[in-house]
């Protein structure tokens, strides 16, 4: 199910603003890998390339190779919205849609794609609900607003959405900068045990959450990569100076 | 440091609580003068409106001067059918209209349509009346319900079309991108995500339009004219009732400016009526976004 994505030369501008100057990274199937560097570095422009999110900015210019198994999401015949059930996205602050239960939270999008429906919709919720660990605190009340839920569980309710559209890949923009640190400990371990069957890639301003997350770790700074590997070597063992100026605190 | 050239801290303070509160006493005295015209119209209009309507008024046709009694009942029937009509052409129209204008206006075309809404917004009621008039009477032949109709939607679009893109613009755009994020279509996620999101304001929007064409008097003068018996269908003349309070209030007759008065009671009524129940029905769906 999961799938792996390259990125070749990748290049993203905002009118005469270039905040990706040509990437190129190999995310690995099953596996973390975490996008860190200072604020305006180009870390979440380029996540969220990924899934052509910059389609709905009129200003934004994108250029070079992502692609997706072997196809190219930028190629030919290539629809945004179908490229979009095969890669998810969760943003930084929760965002359920108000309008709907918690229930039509997760069934609004596999409805529309027609993925299932009756009692396949229902063990398709119960599924993804205690995938995102949030099954035994709402299953009684199901039919309620999404937004009387915590922050926490707004933002594991748009987590088990995103997985209710089977994605192959998961991108995640500081899933946790919105939320208290309990909150945050229980995305991480959802985020541990989501990498047995997905592709993530997570942007985080948190270093500490980074190591305990990632296995590979990529350090954007000023619209480039600067070091990838994995986290343990990047973390313990920095090949470029600015890698270790920013994960020691030096500047960022 | 000098403080003997700077004012004592204590009088700077006292200062600039003085200004503070001469500042706040202006507000309030601009408020009353906002205020006590509105209160004073409802008052007049409750006060002597509510002497004057009876059970014989709401459901009788109207009766000759000379003769005394009758009521409006084809009136209010009249303007409940000439509005409704009104609404019914005019809500599709305006709120898809918002909803491009909003969702994707961002060209030549959207910019033109906030444009020329923007100055339907404030086109004098009676030249739309003129526009009816020379389209439809003229082509039907005849005074006519739907006539007025017609002209009551011209001002009607424009309004609900401005409020619509709006309510739609303030529908945070984390909104969209969750929609879009899971793969949903455009159309999808304005349908689906967007419009319910915006859909009080919008409802407000359409509410406070409706309330400007219920009393307006001018596009329906040589539109759905008028009439002193039931309305025969809505290609006939109809009477209304902003017409007739027109009509009864530069007569000569105490007893019809009486019934006048009445007539603006009603009118008042009915349009809370439905905001009301709008209001009401909305109240539930808003609980619900609230998070109860």
């Amino acid at each position: 199910m999961a799938e792996q994505m390259i990125t070749r030369d990748l290049k993203v501008s905002f009118g005469d603003h270039q905040a990706v100057k040509g990437v190129d990274m190999e995310i690995r199937p099953r596996a973390v890998t975490a996008i860190i560097g200072p604020s305006g570095c180009g870390k979440t422009t380029f996540l969220r390339a990924l899934n052509r999110m910059h389609d709905h900015t009129p200003s934004a210019r994108v250029s070079g190779e992502v692609l997706l198994g072997d196809r190219d999401i930028y190629g030919d015949g290539v629809d945004p919205v179908e490229l979009r059930i095969r890669v998810g996205m969760v943003f930084q602050r929760p965002n359920p849609f108000p309008t709907m239960s918690i229930r039509d939270n997760i069934t609004f999008a596999p409805k529309r794609h027609g993925l299932a429906k009756g009692k396949a919709l229902d063990d398709l919720v119960e599924r993804v609900l205690r995938q995102a660990a949030l099954w035994d605190e709402v299953k009684d009340r199901l039919g309620a607003s999404a937004v009387g839920l915590s922050g926490g569980q707004q933002q594991r309710l748009c987590i088990a959405r995103a997985l209710a559209v089977e994605p192959r890949v998961l991108l995640m923009d500081e899933p946790a900068s919105a939320l208290d640190p309990t909150a945050t400990q229980r995305i991480e371990d959802l985020i541990y045990e989501l990498k047995k069957d997905y592709t993530i890639v997570i942007v985080t301003h948190n270093m500490q959450q980074a190591a305990r997350v990632s296995d590979y770790t990529a350090f954007f700074y000023m619209g480039l990569l600067v070091e990838f590997g994995e986290t343990d070597g990047l973390f313990t063992n920095p090949r470029e100076e600015r890698t270790e100026a920013y994960i020691t605190g030096r500047f960022g | 440091m000098d403080t003997a050239s700077a004012p004592p801290r204590a009088l700077r303070l006292r200062l600039r609580h003085l200004r503070d509160r001469l500042l706040v006493a202006l507000c309030l005295v601009a408020l009353a003068l906002a205020v006590i015209p509105l209160v004073w119209v409802l008052w007049e209009v409750v006060g002597v409106g509510v002497r004057h309507v009876s059970w014989e008024f709401l459901t009788t046709l109207p009766q000759p001067p000379t003769v005394g009694g009758g009521g409006w009942a084809n009136a209010i029937v009249g303007s409940v059918v000439v509005v409704g009509m009104a609404m019914v052409m005019g809500v599709p129209v305006g709120v898809a209209t918002g909803i491009y204008m909003s969702e994707y206006g961002d060209n030549l075309l959207g910019k033109s349509a906030r444009f020329l809404s923007e100055v339907l917004a404030g086109l004098p009621s009676i030249v739309a009346g003129i526009v009816a008039y020379g389209l439809i009477v003229v082509t039907m032949g005849r005074f006519s319900a739907v006539s007025g109709s017609a002209a009551l939607a011209l001002l009607f679009i424009p309004i609900v079309a401005i409020t619509t893109q709006e309510a739609l613009k303030m529908v945070p755009g984390h909104q969209r991108e969750a929609s879009f994020a899971l793969g949903v279509s455009e159309a999808a996620t304005t349908l689906r995500v967007v419009l319910p999101a915006a859909m009080g304001n919008v409802l407000t929007g359409v509410m406070i339009a409706t309330a400007r064409i219920a009393g307006e008097t001018a596009p329906l003068l040589f539109t759905a004219f008028n009439s002193r018996y039931w309305m025969e269908g809505v290609d006939r003349p109809t009477a209304t009732i902003p017409v007739n309070i027109y009509s009864y209030a530069i007569s000569p007759f105490e007893h019809w400016h009486q019934q006048a008065w009445a007539g603006a009671l009603v009118l008042l009524a009915m349009v809370l009526a439905l905001n009301v129940a709008a209001r009401t029905l909305w109240a539930r769906r808003a609980r619900f976004m609230a998070g109860d």
